[in-house]
């Protein structure tokens, strides 16, 4: 459980986020939703600490993450899972090499075990014959799948992917939301998603917090977002001709 | 209610004494004591240090061994033609030729080219890790990257640049001995005598602690440089460029304090 509280961030002068507040509970997908540039991914970055929020409060369970000092706070790290906006892999690595590096530092497994779970993440995620290749030899969607069995590599207790699947065709992409449920269900994970791709709203929304400007401006499930009553919510969800047309639609059966 | 907990890199973004010199000092050392921890595995540490020891060392040693053959020969060239008096003896040629690349040659300038080489190599290598947010993967995942990253490249270059000073100084007279034979500017003879006069071991020892520190120096400034890139490929291009002239303009300075010290 993830708990934050009054969140203000900006950059030199520049507000990036007004006084967010919100609750991520384990077992569940909790989206964050957004146009471009609203925010989405310094939000992400304050709460895992890789920036630090000007004021506000961010609880880990019980634990206030400002109050840890730099040891503790090293084993909080390793019981996140992350998955980069980019990815983020290491060029220095192949993909199972990539896999393999969080398990070298935290585990005290043989070599052939480190191989076997580096194959099942890898597995996991649809990838079969990528393992010795480097991330520059993989599309920017293979990529992103190492990126999360990287993440998912050590069991994480609190999972975050910064747009799991922008630059995914639709298949692989719903592929990708329904493992990260499958898991975040599976091994009980607090699992925190940055997306604008409305297919995953619709799938994996268990709970929903929409960013407009920095400011948190809703905050719903999938079931109550299309009738949700806020303006810049649906300019951002019915930006589409194809949206609008689902729209009519569902308001036509109604 | 106010955050304590403060990253270093958000803290120079914040900052706005980022041009600061003394500013740099501090942070500087500050990132030493970062990347001088405990490593979290030795065998992790052991396979980067060779890892890094044959990129950055054994990688240098062309470059250095072509450089240094030619400057033995020049060597020999420009101080047979400064002593044209009849009274002194021609082995002092090759005297001279072996303390030039002793005292100065294979430690300091040597360094320098290193500095350009290998600086550049190092904090383009982690300036991109930097703004690829592969560091702060590290940092997330709970590995001190700084230590990972960092303290390899200064231990296998402190450590090991010395044999290249050592290779450089033999390879430069031997330089010096091809152009004698070819030329026969001198004889043979005298040059290898004036290669055996008045040896003192001492200096070797010390143009090898020079290439220590000198080592030393660039790697530890040019990972500082790389670690705190911003700015995208311009940022890194920007940091690496830093990195060598700052690293440069140290070496000048450390071979002064070196030299008054230790001759
Ligand atoms: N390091 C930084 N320095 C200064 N400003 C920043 C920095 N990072 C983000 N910003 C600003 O904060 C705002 C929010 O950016 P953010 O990256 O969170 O957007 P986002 O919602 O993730 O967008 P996208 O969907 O395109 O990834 C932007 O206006 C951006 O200019
Ligand atoms: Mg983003």
């Amino acid at each position: 459980m993830i708990t934050i509280k009054n969140i203000n961030k900006s950059f030199e002068g520049k507000q990036a986020l007004y006084d967010i507040s919100a609750t991520y509970k384990p077992g569940e997908c909790s989206l964050v939703i957004g146009a471009s540039g609203s925010g989405k991914t310094v939000l992400l970055k304050t709460i895992i600490g890789l920036m630090e929020a000007d004021s506000g409060e961010i609880f880990y369970g019980n634990t206030l993450l400002n109050s840890l000092n730099a040891k503790e706070k090293k084993r909080l790290r390793r019981e996140i899972g992350m998955l980069f906006q980019g990815s983020a892999l290491f060029d220095f690595a192949n993909a199972q090499e990539n896999v393999i590096f969080p398990l070298n530092f935290f585990t005290n497994m043989s070599k052939e075990e480190k191989l076997e779970r580096a194959n099942f993440c890898l597995e996991r995620v649809g990838l079969t014959n990528v393992n010795k290749k480097y991330p520059s030899e993989l599309s920017g969607g293979m990529q992103k799948r190492v990126g999360i069995a990287r993440a998912i590599a050590l069991n994480p207790k609190y999972l975050f992917c910064d747009e799991p699947n922008s630059g995914l065709d639709p298949h692989t992409s719903i592929k990708i939301d329904n493992l990260i449920r499958e898991i975040t269900q599976e091994y009980n994970i607090t699992t925190i998603i940055n997306t604008h791709d409305m297919n995953s709203v619709m799938e994996i929304g268990d709970k929903i917090v929409f960013i407009h400007q920095g400011h948190k401006s809703w905050e719903g499930s999938n079931k109550e977002i299309f009738h949700a009553d806020n303006q810049a919510l649906n300019d951002f969800i019915f930006a589409s001709k194809m949206a609008q047309q689902l729209k009519g639609c569902t308001v036509g059966t109604r | 209610m106010e955050l304590k907990f403060v990253t270093l890199r958000d803290f120079i973004n914040r900052n706005t004494l980022k041009s600061n010199f003394f500013y740099h000092i501090g942070h500087y050392f500050l990132f030493l004591g970062q990347v001088f921890r405990k490593p979290e595995k030795w065998r992790i540490f052991v396979k980067n240090f060779f890892n890094e020891a044959d990129k950055l060392v054994i990688n240098s040693i062309p470059l250095i061994a072509l450089i240094s053959i030619f400057i033995g020969a020049v060597l020999v060239i420009q101080t047979s033609s400064n002593m044209t008096s009849p009274l002194l003896p021609k082995m002092y040629i090759g005297y001279m030729a072996r303390e030039s690349l002793i005292l100065e040659f294979s430690s300091t300038m040597v360094c320098l080219i290193l500095a350009g080489k290998i600086g550049s190599n190092i904090s383009s290598e982690i300036g991109t890790m930097r703004i690829t947010e592969q560091i702060d993967a590290m940092e997330m995942m709970g590995v001190n990257s700084a230590s990972y990253l960092v303290l390899p490249k200064i231990c296998s270059t402190t450590l090991l640049n010395p044999l290249l000073t050592l290779m450089s100084i033999i390879v430069g007279i031997i330089g010096g001995y091809l152009l004698v034979q070819i030329t026969g500017i001198i004889m043979v003879k005298d040059y290898i005598t004036g290669l055996r006069f008045a040896f003192t071991e001492y200096y070797v020892l010390y143009t090898a602690i020079k290439t220590s520190v000198f080592s030393f120096i660039i790697s530890s400034i040019s990972s500082y440089y790389g670690y705190y890139a911003n700015g995208g490929s311009l940022g890194v291009g920007r940091s690496s460029t830093k990195a060598i002239v700052v690293a440069s303009a140290m070496i000048l300075i450390a071979n002064l304090i070196l030299t008054k010290i230790m001759l």
